[in-house]
């Protein structure tokens, strides 16, 4: 006991933060770290160091850990598990005491876990792969402002994808101009439009301007069809309250939906969540920025634990990706964050990246959003992939149709009402796709020419992230 | 402004499904232990949650023969009115629609 209180360094390990023998409590916040040490710093080491910086240590001994009951508060590795076919990396699993976190905080959470930790000098590496957020802790979050079955009773939309897409060319483009393509788009039978990440309100097209266009281009396209439509009005800006003003005209226009991006922060996504519940409009994040973090799976934080964080934060969509599109994306890691924005009680499952447990104890689902290089000719497979609670977004697929944007939204609303029909019916879609498009194409001619533009458009590039907890199937 | 083709439920984007395809829906709707409805409103241009339901919702049925025969009496009394069916999935967690679709249009 002498020598733990001793000035001077020590090991981490021996100042308790490596406990092999704790059994996580029920209440207790969990990660998995991917840890890859210096080389000769021994594994237990490395991982008591990840516990300590992550909660109470710093880099010596401090006598004043004698005011606190200090092992109450202080991480605890307690499980080393070897990643295979990687000698140099290490997953080392860290329980912290609820008592760390401030209630219904993803700045606090996140200052806490990745705050200091990810440039210490005895680890070459290190990635947040997973949290368990135990349901104590869930429970003091708000969640999505609607989720997923408000949202479908609001758009009275039930029993398929919803369709979306992103307005091109993203930038430059007059608000005349733009709302022209939400109008096509929405008219010829999309659910959405959207605004992408980095329109704002630049010198070519203000927010207000672009805001009461698009809003002209939905309650037309409304009109027209009986249905009801949206358009992810994105109120991105420098401060709260150039948000909440745009928030507030998207709202007064009657639009259902406002967007905005992850990289207003965490504590403005919460903010805007809030708003979104207490005003009855759906909101839509667009998770800009996430690649430089969570892509390289040896450094930064996967994409699963941002999922949760955000479901926590309280948006109703969030971008997860297509594993069939243009954007990074291992197919069972991506079916990992659809379960984790979806699913209200998950079991571990090692093949899709879920190591903990996680019960959402009935806080409402986020929409999952599948954007980035995809197509009609693709349905059956987004269909089996993701199933029907998932916005799939055709922008270029719509935009770029051959004979124009209203033909390329039929096109992809003919594909997919006929894949879910004959899914419904059980047909085998993953071998029978191909022939039902070609069916429907014989009926549609907007659906023949997609077919024929992008029908064999694939993106086959080997993914640069998987799970790693047992050996990827490729 | 009346909509040329009123574009909700799901499959408003195909030919009218034909009775047969109707009932293949159905059946996929009871497999997943689905309540099946039927609603129909005069409203040619319809925007509202609420149509008039024919009937309560049919719990509990073995094969979608009842269903579509409720089908037919609705549409007997109602040949110029939007008719949709509607499954319902009462599971903990959903406890919403789960299918919805338009099987009579106005002429």
């Amino acid at each position: 006991m002498a020598e733990r209180w001793s000035a001077g360094v020590l090991q981490y390990a021996e100042m308790g933060y490596w406990q092999p023998d704790y059994e996580p409590k029920p209440t207790d916040v969990l990660a998995a770290f991917r840890v890859t040490p210096q080389p000769g710093v021994p594994p237990e080491e490395a991982g008591a160091a990840v516990a300590g910086e992550s909660s109470t240590a710093t880099w010596t001994v401090v006598w004043t850990d004698r005011l606190t009951a200090h092992e109450h508060y202080q991480g605890k590795c307690y499980r080393i598990d070897p990643v295979p076919g990687n000698p140099e990396q290490f997953m080392a699993y860290i329980a912290y005491d609820l008592d760390l976190f401030e209630e219904g905080s993803i700045a606090n959470l996140s200052s806490s876990v990745i705050g200091n930790v990810f440039g210490f000098k005895a680890l070459k590496a290190l990635r947040l792969e997973d949290m368990r957020i135990p349901p104590h802790y869930a429970k003091t979050f708000q969640g999505p402002a609607h989720g997923v079955v408000m949202e479908r009773e609001y758009l009275g939309k039930y029993g398929r994808p919803l369709l979306g897409a992103t307005v091109k060319p993203k930038l430059g483009l007059s608000a005349r101009n733009y709302g022209r393509v939400v109008y096509e788009a929405l008219r010829g039978g999309l659910d959405f439009t959207k605004d992408d990440e980095n329109i704002n309100s630049q010198p070519f097209m203000r927010w207000r301007d672009r805001f009461v266009h698009c809003m002209e281009a939905v309650t037309k396209a409304e009109q027209e069809t009986g249905e009801v439509k949206g358009h992810y009005l994105n109120v991105t800006a420098a401060t709260m309250e150039d948000m909440y003003e745009r928030a507030d005209f998207a709202k007064e226009l009657g639009s259902i939906v406002v967007m905005i991006d992850l990289t207003v922060g965490y504590t403005a996504i919460q903010s805007m969540a809030k708003w979104a519940r207490r005003n009855g409009v759906l909101l839509h994040l667009h998770r800009a920025g996430h690649s430089t973090y969570t892509r390289q799976k040896s450094h930064g934080v996967s994409f699963r634990v941002i999922a949760k964080w955000m479901r926590l934060a309280g948006v109703d969509h969030l971008h997860a990706g297509t594993a069939v599109g243009k954007l990074e994306g291992d197919p069972a890691s991506v079916r990992g964050y659809y379960e984790t924005l979806r699913c209200d009680k998950a079991d571990p499952d090692p093949v899709r990246g879920l190591y903990f447990e996680q019960d959402w104890v009935s806080t409402p689902a986020v929409m999952p959003v599948a954007s980035g290089g995809i197509h009609a000719g693709q349905m059956h497979q987004l269909l089996s992939l993701f199933g029907d609670d998932v916005i799939l977004q055709f922008g270029g697929g719509t935009i770029g149709h051959p004979m124009g944007i209203a033909a390329g939204a039929a096109a992809n609303r003919v594909a997919l009402e006929a894949m879910v029909k004959a899914r419904n019916e059980g047909r085998d879609i993953d071998f029978e796709g191909p022939d039902i498009l070609r069916a429907a194409a014989r009926r549609s001619p907007e659906l023949d020419a997609a077919l024929a533009t992008w029908g064999d458009v694939t993106f086959s590039y080997e993914s640069t992230d998987t799970p790693d907890l047992v050996v990827t199937p490729s | 402004m009346s909509p040329t083709r009123v574009t909700q439920g799901t499959f408003s984007f195909l030919p009218d499904l034909t009775d047969d395809e109707i009932a293949a829906q159905l059946g996929y709707a009871l497999r997943n232990g689905w309540a099946i409805s039927i609603e129909h409103t005069d409203d040619p241009a319809p925007r509202n949650n609420y149509w008039d339901m024919w009937g309560l919702p049919m719990f509990d049925l073995p094969d979608p023969a009842a269903a579509l025969i409720e089908i037919g009496e609705c549409r007997r009394a109602h040949p110029d009115q939007h008719i949709r069916v509607s499954a319902y999935d009462a599971s903990y967690g959903r406890q919403t629609t789960a299918l919805s679709f338009i099987v009579n249009r106005p002429a």
